[in-house]
């Protein structure tokens, strides 16, 4: 069996009376491209939120990568190793496609705020390899062209791109994608799958993403879960979950 | 000549406007709040030269360096204490009144500590400037020094903002707070640190303020404090260029006022071009334009 990247047990959020997310259960393996889906408001977003630390769980448990993480911090978390993209892109706008890597990649390049007030010590080397590295990263998206514009003018299908590239400079075992096709044409569609297929690849990356487009889950994911009215609905491999009565209902009504 | 020694004066009281506008400017830009305590620091930090001088006989750099340190570990505490357990309060409102709050806790303090009584602040810039055209424009040092303070401090803060990942953290925070902290930045240490530069700042101005205008009363700070704010709002808040610009035109128009319309006036005047600026242009002069979508 397969090493498991994701193990989650009995994961339930409450919202004053409303039960959000009621005991989610998913098992993610290494590598493994996995799917999220369901109806709008089924409690995917909030699933998300839970594994990132912005929510804290009424109950359940988290473990990633053989580490119970339920409960901690959003920066812990992500130091530990989960990073996000978003549904509604939340690139930083103002800031330049390249430093929004950096931004991504904050946490492994050190050196103190005198030394970056002065420009002494490790700020130059610092500087340097992190440059370094976000245009290795933006290179890998074909982005390095674009590295000095601002994030805001480069268009859709590069920003959501670009929320990739950041995402994964903060060095995560375990990505998570918010409906990155949300508002693509076909073609730019067509071209996210090979990019989401490339990163597991490329980066020996695990993948857990939410989407409506079916064509691009039936065509990339792995492992279904579908969660309705905040449960699970049906679990396992894609084409089978798929052809499930029951998730057909759900999405289309009887 | 006097036009040109009223405009000198008016770019140095503008100066030490832009310097004290830096802290309010930031601080709104990346935690979203009104500090409108920021003007009693400036306070406590001239009263804190004063008694290094006077009572300790540091020299004068010595104690304003102590100023500094004092001024930002004041500014990160109050941020901590009285400011960060309401960041996610209901109403914005509850962290400005909490604001307005620590500013007469200040201000109360120093009375305590103090006394009531006007003191008259040593000299802390020594030299005493240069003649120009023949000995008709006199440029006192504390001038030359305002506005080269000014320069070094502007360049420094740009430099800091752009090129450090400190800055683009305080950026990316000022855009997204959630997002940056999603990416693994540290937003309470980010806004702690914005705090611990306002402050530091607002030391350095109270002495250079002090210097110009010497006497020093618990009450120094808050018209400072106030016209700063104006000065930050007036250049577009949020905006570091914008504090600068704002700073210096408000030093401007405030002489200038002194001088050829009424001295009793001078306040007026500023704050009523203040709302013609903002019915002109609402976000300040150097302020993004924001459309609200309906």
């Amino acid at each position: 069996m397969a090493e498991k990247m994701l193990d989650v047990k009995g994961l339930s959020i409450s919202f004053g009376g409303l039960k959000a997310v009621n005991d989610f259960d998913i098992s993610i393996e290494k590598e493994q491209l996995y799917g999220l889906i369901g109806p709008n408001g089924a409690g995917k977003t909030t699933v998300f939120n839970l594994l990132t630390g912005v929510y804290k769980p009424t109950a359940g448990k988290i473990i990633l990568d053989g580490e119970d993480i339920t409960g901690k911090s959003i920066i812990e978390i992500n130091k530990d190793g989960v990073a996000r993209t978003f549904q509604n892109i939340r690139l930083f706008k103002e800031l330049t496609v390249i430093e929004n890597v950096k931004v991504g990649l904050h946490n492994h390049h050190h050196y103190s705020v005198v030394e970056g007030i002065l420009h002494v010590g490790k700020y130059k080397k610092m500087e340097n390899e992190m440059t370094e590295k976000a245009m290795e990263l933006l290179k890998v998206f074909d982005l390095d062209k674009e590295a000095q514009y601002k994030a805001s003018n480069l268009p859709y299908g590069k920003q959501r791109k670009l929320e990739i590239a950041r995402a994964l400079a903060t060095d995560p075992k375990l990505l998570l994608l918010d409906e990155p096709a949300a508002g693509m044409n076909p073609n730019e569609t067509a071209e996210l799958m090979d990019t989401i297929r490339f990163v597991r690849d490329k980066f020996h990356m695990t993948i857990l993403l939410i989407e409506h487009d079916m064509k691009l889950v039936s065509g990339i994911c792995e492992k279904l879960t579908v969660l309705n009215f905040g449960q699970v609905l049906a679990q396992g491999g894609t084409a089978e979950v798929l052809n499930n009565p029951q998730v057909i209902t759900a999405y289309l009504g009887q | 000549m006097s036009f040109i020694s009223y405009l000198i004066n008016g770019i140095s009281l503008g100066s030490v406007y832009a310097i004290i506008a830096l802290g309010y400017t930031m601080v709104y830009g990346i935690a979203k709040m009104l500090n409108f305590a920021h003007g009693d620091v400036i306070m406590i930090g001239a009263y804190v030269v004063l008694m290094g001088m006077t009572k300790a006989g540091l020299s004068p750099i010595l104690a304003v360096l102590i100023a500094v340190i004092i001024c930002t570990v004041l500014g990160v505490t109050v941020e901590r204490v009285a400011y960060r357990p309401l960041r996610n309060a209901a109403s914005p409102l509850a962290v400005l009144i909490t604001a307005i709050g620590v500013s007469y806790l200040l201000q109360n303090l120093a009375l305590l500590i103090f006394g009531a009584n006007t003191q008259s602040f040593p000299t802390a810039i020594a030299w005493k400037g240069f003649s120009l055209a023949g000995g008709t424009l006199n440029i006192s040092g504390e001038t030359v020094i305002t506005i080269a303070a000014c320069i070094v401090i502007m360049v420094a803060l740009t430099l800091f903002v752009q090129k450090t990942k400190q800055g683009q953290a305080m950026r990316a925070v000022s855009e997204d707070r959630g997002a940056a902290q999603l990416m693994g930045i540290n937003v309470n240490g980010t806004i702690a640190l914005t705090f611990a530069i306002g402050s530091a700042l607002a030391a350095i101005a109270g002495v250079l303020l002090c210097s110009a205008y010497p006497s020093l009363t618990p009450y120094t700070g808050a018209m400072p404090g106030i016209k700063a704010f104006v000065a930050a709002v007036f250049g577009g808040i949020g905006s570091i260029p914008g504090a600068l610009i704002g700073g210096i035109l408000l030093g401007i128009i405030e002489i200038m006022g002194k001088a050829y319309i009424s001295s009793q006036m001078a306040d007026a005047i500023v704050f009523a071009v203040l709302i013609i600026v903002l019915l002109v242009k609402p976000t300040g002069l150097l302020g993004k334009n924001i459309q609200e979508k309906v």
